[in-house]
């Protein structure tokens, strides 16, 4: 037998008797985060590839979304934080070691970045849009003149974001099912594969709706190979990283993760994206919303999964 | 200057006066604590091993919660130790979830909170709460860097340990054997 307890009765909020100190804001905002790097990094890309005008949803009407997306990832950011009136100081210093601190200066830039993409897509979506004021319709110009530029920083930053969402997680070592460097591909990965649904669901369009649909389905093949590796990478490391693994494995997680994320949230849309391929008749809605919940679910997730984690007790 | 603790398992007791004396010597808020008493029992009736370990912040020298704060709260004081500002922590969580060993915890005034190694004490020549308190004498504090510091004496000549080493911390609570 060995037996390690703590006898001085330790029973901090939070920490005790299994960390728990981030809730339901954390994976909310990494979600949104993910889908709004996903949707900007599409518009950016079929962009710079002059593809506006044949794929107008992706370029121009999904990315009208972002913008509330990321307000909405920014006020669960916020509420996350249990000393709020000191906000501010995450922008009176940069740290390169912190991911926290990468990603609130990658919001800094993205955030403005997508109000910008919207303001001039806005009169292509709705037709009577009036700025009002002269300065507004200078700076718009402006920005059309420069679109291929913002489009190229779109793409980069989207990558950032997406991968950072991931990173936040991996940089802990002591929470020993987030350490892993796989988690920044795969929280870019599903960031991207919400995007592309999204996208389907908002086009019109078939030929973009066929496109997306092959997107989403190379994504997800992709996603699912990073989710093999990773188990196999925690299973053949540490203990606590098998004991970590273990709990997709047969432990409290393993019906959630298996259930919602991959098969509803994977492996369901991509036989309902390739039977659509083959011309049955599949509602877009369902394949869509499928991914969104599973990328949602997946993390939601990982996010309690790794604070139940541990070296120690 | 290196500050450091260790801890000698043989003697220590369990008797939780380290933690009392902690709460009562930080103020730290009711029904939270900044140091905590493990027992280790290893074996089978009636070969039975029993470790008893007074465990608080490592001040780790590669510190995961330093590394990652956001606002530069989290920082090394004089000596190493480990502190947080309080008017520059925002409360996100990233230390406490980058803590191996779960020592510090969300203060109900909103920001992190965690052992100082009693920093306000050791300024005045004095040791830890924890340490002075201890009725066993079963604690030694001190500057690692000087070689006839009690924990420096103590480190020479008995074995010891630290927790989680594997971690990559290089914490510098002791645990001597």
């Amino acid at each position: 037998m060995r037996e390690e307890i703590i006898v001085s009765g330790r029973a901090n909020p939070f920490i005790d008797p299994q960390l728990n100190i981030w809730h339901w804001q954390i994976p909310l905002y990494l979600f949104l985060g993910g889908l709004a790097a996903g949707i900007l990094f599409f518009a950016g890309m079929y962009t710079i590839m002059g593809k506006e005008k044949v794929y107008p949803t992706s370029v121009k009407k999904a990315p009208l979304i972002v913008p509330f997306l990321l307000v909405l990832g920014l006020i669960a950011l916020f509420l996350d934080l249990k000393h709020k009136p000191y906000f501010w100081r995450l922008y009176t210093t940069i740290r390169i070691e912190s991911p926290m601190s990468w990603g609130a200066w990658v919001l800094m830039l993205v955030t403005p970045l997508s109000f910008i993409w919207a303001a001039i897509n806005v009169r292509e979506i709705f037709p009577k849009w009036d700025w009002k004021f002269d300065f507004i319709k200078k700076l718009e110009a402006f920005f059309i003149r420069y679109k291929v530029t913002l489009a190229w920083i779109m793409v980069i930053s989207s990558v950032i974001l997406g991968v950072y969402t991931g990173i936040l997680f991996s940089a802990f070592n002591a929470r020993p099912l987030w350490n892993t460097s796989i988690l920044g591909p795969l929280f870019l990965a599903s960031g991207m594969s919400a995007g592309a649904a999204m996208i389907m669901l908002l086009s019109k369009d078939h030929a973009e709706r066929t496109l997306f649909s092959k997107i989403d389905i190379g994504i997800i093949a992709v996603e699912m190979f990073l989710i093999v590796h990773m188990f196999m990478g925690f299973l053949a490391s540490t203990q606590v990283q098998i004991d970590a693994a273990a709990l997709f494995l047969g432990g409290p997680y393993t019906a959630s993760f298996w259930i919602f994320v991959v098969i509803l949230g994977m492996i369901v849309p991509v036989v309902l994206e390739v039977l659509e391929l083959y011309k049955f008749k599949v509602p877009v809605l369902i394949p869509a919303l499928l991914v969104l919940f599973g990328s949602l679910m997946m993390r939601f997730l990982i996010a309690f999964a790794g604070q139940e984690s541990r070296w120690l007790y | 200057m290196r500050y450091a603790m260790a801890v000698d398992t043989k003697k220590c007791v369990g008797c939780s006066d380290c933690v009392v004396a902690c709460q009562t010597e930080n103020n730290v808020p009711i029904g939270y604590c900044r140091d905590w008493v493990v027992e280790l029992t290893n074996g089978t009736y009636p070969q039975l091993e029993i470790e008893i370990r007074s465990e608080r912040c490592n001040h780790c020298s590669n510190a995961p919660c330093v590394r990652c704060c956001p606002t530069g709260a989290s920082h090394y004081a004089d000596g190493g130790i480990v502190l947080v500002t309080e008017n520059k922590c925002i409360g996100c969580g990233a230390c406490i979830n980058s803590c191996p060993y779960d020592a510090r915890y969300s203060h109900p005034g909103g920001h992190v909170d965690k052992c100082t190694f009693c920093i306000h004490r050791i300024k005045k020549g004095l040791d830890p709460a924890c340490v002075a308190t201890c009725p066993t004498k079963c604690m030694y504090f001190g500057d690692l860097d000087d070689p006839n510091s009690p924990v420096s004496t103590v480190l020479k000549n008995r074995k010891f340990t630290t927790l989680i080493p594997e971690a990559g911390t290089d914490p510098k609570l002791y645990f001597l054997m």
